[in-house]
C-alpha cells in the first residue's frame, strides 16, 4: 500500500520538471531545522484530511471488509474469506466485461489520444485561421455531461428515428450502431467526442510552458518546423502524455455512465455485465451480492493501479532517457 | 542567446546574426494556412455538429422530431413551446431538479474548493509531521476507481440512515484530489515564501497570513481549478444514482435519464423533445461560464503546467 501509493505520487513527479516533493523540502527545509514539531500546517491541512479518511479512506477500509463476506439464502451473512475472489476469477461475466474494456482501452485510447495531440500541436503552431475559436469550440464537449452526450448520441445513432436511421434510408444501408458488432465503436466515440478536447488542453497547457529562447535558438539553427515539433514540442509533451495515458486507463476501465444511458435504448445489447463496473452495480443494487461486488470492485482497483504504474515506470524512463539525449 | 549567436555566425556567415532566411520558417511568426485550417477544421465540425443537432431538434415538437431529417427544421418552431413544457412538465420537477443542481454545486464544489485551497497552501508553504504520508495517500486516491468507493460509501451512508438525502451527495463531492494536487502546485509557484515571512515578522496570524497574503496570490489558481470541480459535480452522475431514491433530490442528470427512461417505456408518455430540450438548458450554464471566463481559466491552467 505505502509503496504504491509513493509510487502514484512520482507519476505526478515524474510529469512535473521539477520534484514536488524535494522542492517543497527545499523550499521549507531552514524551517524545519528550527521547529522539529512544527504542526502549523496541519491547520490548513487538516480539514481536508478529515473529511478524506471519513470518504475515501472508511469506504475503502470497509470494501476490503465487505469483500470477505457474502449473503446467503440460508445463513444470512458469512464470513467467507476469499472465496468471493476464487468465484470472480471463474466468473465468465466478469472476464467478459473485463475483455470490453480492455479493447476500448487499446484501440479507443490511442486514437483519442493521438487526435488530441495533433489538434493541440495544429492549435500551437499559430498556423490556424481563428486559433481561440478552434481551442475553445473543441474543448467545449467535455462540459456536456456524460449523461448528455450519451443521450445526444444515442438518439442519433438510432436506426429507426435518428440520423443513422435517416442515413440507411437514404442510402439503402442497414446499418445498426445499437448491434453487437458496432456498440464497442458506438461508444468508443461518444468517448472519444468527450474527452478530446480535454485533453487537447492538457498537451496544448505543456506546449504553451516552451521557452521562447528554446524556439530563437531553433531558429538561428535554421530548423524546419518539423524540427521544433520533434526536437522541442513533441518531448515536451512526454510528461502530459503520462498524465493524459493515466487518467485514460482510469477512466476506461471505470466505464459506466455511456453504457448505462445507452442501455435503455439497446437493451438486448448491453446487458447488466457489459463493463465491471456497471456489472458491480448491479450486483449490489439489483441481486444484493454485495460482497462480491465490493470484491469486483477491489480486483478492478488493483489492477487499474498496476497498469497505471507500469504507464508511468515507461513514462519516466522515457523521461530519463530524453534528458540524457537532450545533456549530450 | 549569445551562445547560439556565436554558433550561428560560425556556421552561417554569410548572414547578419538574428535575420533569419527571407520566408524562412519561425514558430513565433508562423504563416496562416487555409488548408491546414481546413483540414483541422474536420475535428472542430466533428465538435460541434452533435451539438448543432441537439440546437435544432430542441426547436421541434415530438412529431417533428420523430419525423424530419435531423438537421432540418420542423415544421413548427417549438423551442418556446418546448422550454415553457419542460419546466411545467410533472408539476415543474425541472425546475427542482435543477435547483437541486445548484445546491449540490454550491455546497458540495465550493466546499471542496475550499477544503483544496487551505489543504494545498498547507502542503505547499508549511513543512510539519505527517506531511509525506498525508501526500502520498492523498496522491494514491487519485488512482483508485471511484467505483470501488461507490458501492461501500452508500452501504456505510445506509448505515447512517443518509442516503437519499442531499448530504450524501454532497459529503462525498468534498474532497478533491485532483483538485488539492493542482492547488499545492499553484500554491509552490505563486506565493513567494519570503511574503509569508514578512506578514509573520510583522506579527500576523497564520490565517490572517494565509488570507491576506496567499489567497490573492492564488486567484488564478483558485478560478480553474473551481471551473473544473462545479463540472465534475453539475455533471457527476455515478455518485446521485446510487444514493437517491426520491425523484425530488434528482440533479438534472438523473432527471434527464429518467425521462428519457420513461419514453422508452411501453405504455409510458414519450417525451424525447423534453430530453433534449432539458439536456440544451442544463449544458448552457457551464458552457456560458467557461466562455466568459476563458481567460482566467487558460491563464490558470498554463500556470499549473508550468509544471505539468
Amino acid at each position: 500500500m505505502e509503496k504504491r501509493t509513493v509510487s502514484v505520487t512520482a507519476i505526478t513527479q515524474g510529469s512535473v520538471t521539477v520534484d514536488p516533493a524535494s522542492a517543497v523540502s527545499a523550499g521549507a527545509a531552514p524551517r524545519r531545522r528550527r521547529h522539529r514539531h512544527d504542526w502549523r500546517g496541519w491547520t490548513f491541512v487538516g480539514p481536508f484530511m478529515i473529511v478524506f479518511l471519513l470518504v475515501f479512506i472508511a469506504p475503502l477500509v470497509y470494501a476490503l471488509v465487505l469483500s470477505t463476506f457474502t449473503d446467503r439464502m440460508i445463513g444470512g451473512v458469512q464470513f467467507v474469506g476469499f472465496a468471493n475472489f476464487l468465484t470472480l476469477f471463474q466468473d465468465p461475466q466478469f472476464w467478459a466485461s473485463l475483455g470490453r474494456v480492455t479493447l476500448v482501452l487499446l484501440v479507443q485510447v490511442p486514437i483519442m489520444l493521438l487526435l488530441s495531440m495533433f489538434l493541440a500541436l495544429a492549435i500551437d503552431s499559430g498556423r490556424l485561421h481563428g486559433t481561440n475559436f478552434f481551442r475553445i469550440s473543441i474543448f467545449i464537449p467535455y462540459l456536456v455531461p456524460a449523461v448528455v452526450s450519451a443521450l445526444m448520441w444515442g438518439f442519433m445513432y438510432g436506426a429507426r428515428y435518428g440520423l443513422v436511421g435517416q442515413l440507411n434510408r437514404a442510402l439503402g444501408t442497414g446499418i445498426d450502431l445499437f448491434s453487437p458488432d458496432w456498440i464497442l465503436g458506438a461508444i468508443g466515440n461518444v468517448i472519444t467526442w468527450e474527452y478530446v478536447g480535454y485533453n487537447m488542453l492538457i498537451f496544448y497547457s505543456a506546449l504553451t510552458t516552451v521557452p521562447g529562447s528554446l524556439y530563437e535558438a531553433a531558429v538561428i539553427d535554421g530548423a524546419n518546423e518539423w524540427q521544433v515539433i520533434r526536437a522541442i514540442k513533441l518531448p515536451q509533451l512526454r510528461g502530459a502524455l503520462a498524465i493524459a495515458t493515466i487518467f485514460s486507463i482510469i477512466g476506461t476501465f471505470q466505464l459506466f455512465n455511456e453504457p448505462s444511458v445507452m442501455q435503455k435504448m439497446a437493451p438486448s445489447v448491453i446487458n447488466g455485465s457489459f463493463t465491471p463496473n456497471l456489472y458491480a452495480f448491479n450486483l449490489s443494487f439489483g441481486s444484493r451480492q454485495q460482497g462480491y461486488a465490493a470484491a469486483l470492485a477491489i480486483v478492478m482497483g488493483l489492477i487499474t493501479v498496476a497498469i497505471a504504474y507500469v504507464v508511468q515506470l515507461r513514462g519516466m524512463r522515457a523521461n530519463d532517457e530524453g534528458r540524457g539525449r537532450r545533456a549530450r | 542567446m549569445t551562445v547560439s549567436t556565436l554558433v550561428a555566425r560560425r556556421r552561417r556567415p554569410s548572414r547578419p546574426v538574428g535575420v533569419p532566411r527571407r520566408g524562412a520558417y519561425h514558430p513565433s511568426r508562423p504563416r496562416k494556412s487555409v488548408v491546414f485550417t481546413l483540414i483541422t477544421g474536420v475535428f472542430l465540425v466533428y465538435a460541434l455538429f452533435p451539438l448543432l443537432w441537439m440546437v435544432i431538434n430542441a426547436t421541434k415538437d415530438l412529431p417533428d422530431f420523430l419525423g424530419t431529417f435531423g438537421f432540418a427544421f420542423g415544421g413548427r418552431f417549438a423551442l418556446w413551446d418546448n422550454i415553457v413544457t419542460v419546466f411545467t412538465y410533472q408539476n415543474g420537477i425541472f425546475g427542482r431538479w435543477l435547483l437541486n443542481t445548484l445546491m449540490y454545486v454550491a455546497f458540495g464544489a465550493g466546499g471542496a474548493v475550499f477544503l483544496a485551497v487551505f489543504a494545498g497552501y498547507g502542503l505547499a508553504k508549511f513543512s510539519f509531521p505527517g506531511k509525506r504520508g498525508v501526500f502520498a495517500t492523498v496522491m494514491g486516491a487519485i488512482a483508485v476507481p471511484s467505483a470501488a468507493l461507490a458501492v461501500p460509501t452508500f452501504l456505510m451512508f445506509a448505515k447512517l440512515g443518509l442516503t437519499n438525502t442531499p448530504i450524501s451527495v454532497i459529503v462525498p463531492s468534498l474532497v478533491a484530489p485532483f483538485g488539492l494536487y493542482l492547488m499545492y502546485v499553484f500554491a509552490a509557484e505563486a506565493i513567494p515564501t519570503e511574503m509569508l515571512e514578512a506578514a509573520r515578522v510583522d506579527g500576523a496570524s497564520e490565517l490572517r497570513t494565509f488570507f491576506q497574503v496567499g489567497l490573492p496570490l492564488l486567484a488564478p489558481g483558485i478560478v480553474t481549478v473551481s471551473l473544473f470541480t462545479i463540472t465534475a459535480t453539475w455533471n457527476n452522475y455515478f455518485l446521485p444514482l446510487i444514493m437517491l431514491k426520491d425523484s425530488t433530490w434528482y440533479p438534472l442528470t438523473i432527471g434527464l435519464n429518467q425521462w428519457n427512461a420513461q419514453s422508452s417505456t411501453v405504455g409510458a408518455e414519450a417525451v424525447q423533445n423534453l430530453v433534449i430540450t432539458g439536456s440544451l438548458l442544463t449544458i448552457i450554464p457551464l458552457i456560458v461560464t467557461f466562455l466568459f471566463l476563458q481567460k482566467y481559466w487558460q491563464a490558470g491552467l498554463a500556470a499549473g503546467s508550468v509544471k505539468g
